[in-house]
């Protein structure tokens, strides 16, 4: 980001940008070496900046209707759903959006960690990723809370309850969350505020995420470092600018597909029935990109150690960088790496099915097994792993297996695949 | 002297960032203290129940301060179920006496005290309540017996008025 001499062409341009080099951030940005090998899956960083800003429009457009009152909420969302011009699909795009969200940031987490993005010296990068992350449930989970169904009202309940699980304070800390002695009008009201504040800090740190990202440049598939600029990258416009735009619009075909055909099909109908607080739903369910966390939680019999496995589960991604010892970023060099990736999504895909299961006989042992495999592979396999793989031989550049031959059969084998 | 001086310096520093600390703790303490329990909903600590009608075999659900209250009436079989329980079978050994002050009336919060949900009624392997959200099982005197909630039901503060009033909290 530093080495740049741009000087405007024009002299107004020049004037303005001695005063605020905001043309030698948007040359900085349309000029950004980007490795020439990054693949599809480095498209939903663009991805996901669309999805912010559609949650921020949308959400936006209905808070100017929607009313955060314990007595009035689930009708005004009604009110959304009939009455306003267009309301229906605002809210449906609204309501989907963030499972596309989460959708889309679960694939960018887990291209992460097969190209091994998060290692040096990119960890502050996925650092603020995981806050980002975290941010995302904290106002997914609130404004679910916001229609004021059966749902959202005992989810509320029971996640606030997780805080109930600290030795001494947790009863204080959930009155004081709750404002009263139960999920009630206060607890609406501020939700509501911190759902609308949420946004625009996960905004904050993107642009904090980008900035980092801009220092070291994009990783890429190959995992090594390249020299920028040099044959080895792309101008981001417009070679990246289009592609991730294309990447967009196939993302956007899917995302209509839902918000036009099967609008509710994420939902659960549970919550299209007023916040009752005398009758629990027979069967609550967390938003499935929640559903692995909540078989964590489950998983476990004591319900202070259930709530620190689950909290845990997340946190420990946050020293990832430091537990994967491997200084080899791609699995596309780690024979071994490579598969215990693969077992490790199916144990995240596993958790999340039996996280919608009721926690009894199969299910809760198949979550104990998939708890055990979680941790497992975090704190025993990837340390030990660095140590232990024979990696295959890296190329020098991108170029070099491509226009010079490899002196690495297994890069040119995979050639194909890296293409993609 | 130059040494008398830097002494001088440095507790002027040290009563700076005192004074501070105190002023920032004044202003935020209001912050947060504004998300407890306000006064509106302070006063709605107590509620008065007819339970007149209840019969034997039934439980009844009442609001109070938000939060659901279980009164059941039990029938003689409970109340012997509920007193013959051995103290070293419980998570949470609690007597019956100590829970039912007249054995007939069990009154207590209808929160399960894993996550908050409504136990449901009649159900679970020991013939009192069950939580459909994690699965504990609670017997006839609101104890836990299986599953994750870590303690029995509360049994909130309460009296009878009269014969057929009970007043809450």
């Amino acid at each position: 980001m530093s080495d740049h001499n741009y000087t405007p062409s024009s002299k107004v341009g020049k004037w303005f940008n001695d005063r605020l080099p905001l043309l030698t951030l948007a040359n900085h940005l349309t000029d950004y070496p980007t490795p020439k090998n990054l693949n599809y899956w480095w498209t939903f960083g663009g991805i996901l900046t669309f999805c912010l800003i559609t949650q921020i429009v949308t959400g936006l457009t209905l808070a100017m209707h929607y009313i955060a009152h314990a007595d009035m909420a689930f009708e005004s969302v009604e009110h959304i759903m009939r009455d306003v011009n267009y309301g229906w699909l605002i809210r449906y795009i609204h309501a989907n959006g963030a499972s596309m969200f989460f959708l889309a940031v679960y694939i960018h987490i887990f291209r992460s960690l097969f190209y091994g993005s998060y290692k040096s010296p990119r960890e502050i990068i996925w650092i603020i990723g995981i806050i980002i992350y975290l941010l995302m449930m904290a106002a997914a989970f609130m404004g679910y809370v916001l229609p004021w169904g059966q749902m959202s009202f005992w989810g509320a309940t029971v996640i606030t309850n997780l805080f109930s699980a600290i030795p001494l304070v947790g009863e204080g800390i959930v009155t004081w969350l709750w404002g009263g002695y139960s999920v009630d009008n206060p607890t609406l009201t501020r939700f509501f505020t911190l759902h609308y504040l949420i946004p625009f800090l996960i905004l904050g740190l993107v642009v904090l995420h980008i900035w980092a990202l801009h220092v070291p440049g994009n990783n890429n598939p190959v995992g090594i470092d390249i020299k920028k600029p040099s044959k080895d990258t792309v101008p981001f416009h417009p070679y990246i600018v289009i592609k991730d735009g294309f990447a967009l619009l196939m993302f956007m075909i899917v995302f209509a597909f839902f918000v036009f055909y099967t609008p509710n099909i994420l939902g659960h109908a549970d919550n299209y029935i007023e916040a009752d607080p005398l009758v629990t739903p027979a069967h609550i369910v967390p938003e499935w990109y929640l559903l692995p966390f909540y078989a964590i939680l489950r998983s476990v019999p004591d319900k202070l150690l259930g709530v620190i496995a689950m909290l845990s589960a997340i946190l420990i991604l946050a020293v990832l960088p430091w537990l994967d010892t491997s200084k080899i970023r791609s699995a596309v060099f780690r024979p071994l790496y490579k598969q215990f990736y693969w077992i490790l999504v199916a144990d995240v895909l596993i958790l999340g099915y039996v996280g919608a299961m009721p926690a009894e006989g199969l299910y809760l042992l198949i979550a104990r097994v998939a708890t055990a495999y979680y941790f497992l592979h975090f704190l025993v396999i990837l340390p030990i792993l660095g140590f232990k793989e024979k990696t295959l031989p890296m190329p020098l550049s991108i170029t070099e297996p491509i226009l010079g031959g490899s002196p690495n059969l297994a890069v040119a084998k995979n050639k194909e695949s890296l293409d993609k | 002297m130059a040494e008398k001086k830097t002494k001088r310096r440095d507790f002027l520093f040290t009563a700076t960032y005192a004074v501070g600390a105190v002023g920032v703790g004044a202003v935020v303490w209001p912050m947060i203290d504004q998300m407890n329990p306000d006064a509106s909903v302070k006063a709605l600590a107590s509620t008065e129940v007819d339970v007149s009608t209840v019969n034997p075999g039934n439980t009844i659900t009442v609001l109070w301060r938000g939060k659901p209250v279980f009164i059941r009436r039990r029938t003689q079989e409970e109340i012997v179920e509920a007193k013959s329980v051995k103290m070293d079978e419980l998570k949470h050994p609690e007597k019956d006496e100590d829970r039912a002050k007249n054995p007939e009336w069990l009154v207590m919060l209808g929160v399960c005290t894993h996550l908050g949900c409504v136990p449901l009624d009649q159900k679970g392997d020991y013939n009192g309540w069950f939580c459909p959200c994690h699965g504990s099982h609670y017997d006839i005197s609101g104890r836990i017996r299986k599953g994750p909630a870590p303690t029995n039901m509360e049994v909130p503060k309460y009296e009878f008025v009269n014969a057929n009033t009970i007043k809450i909290g």
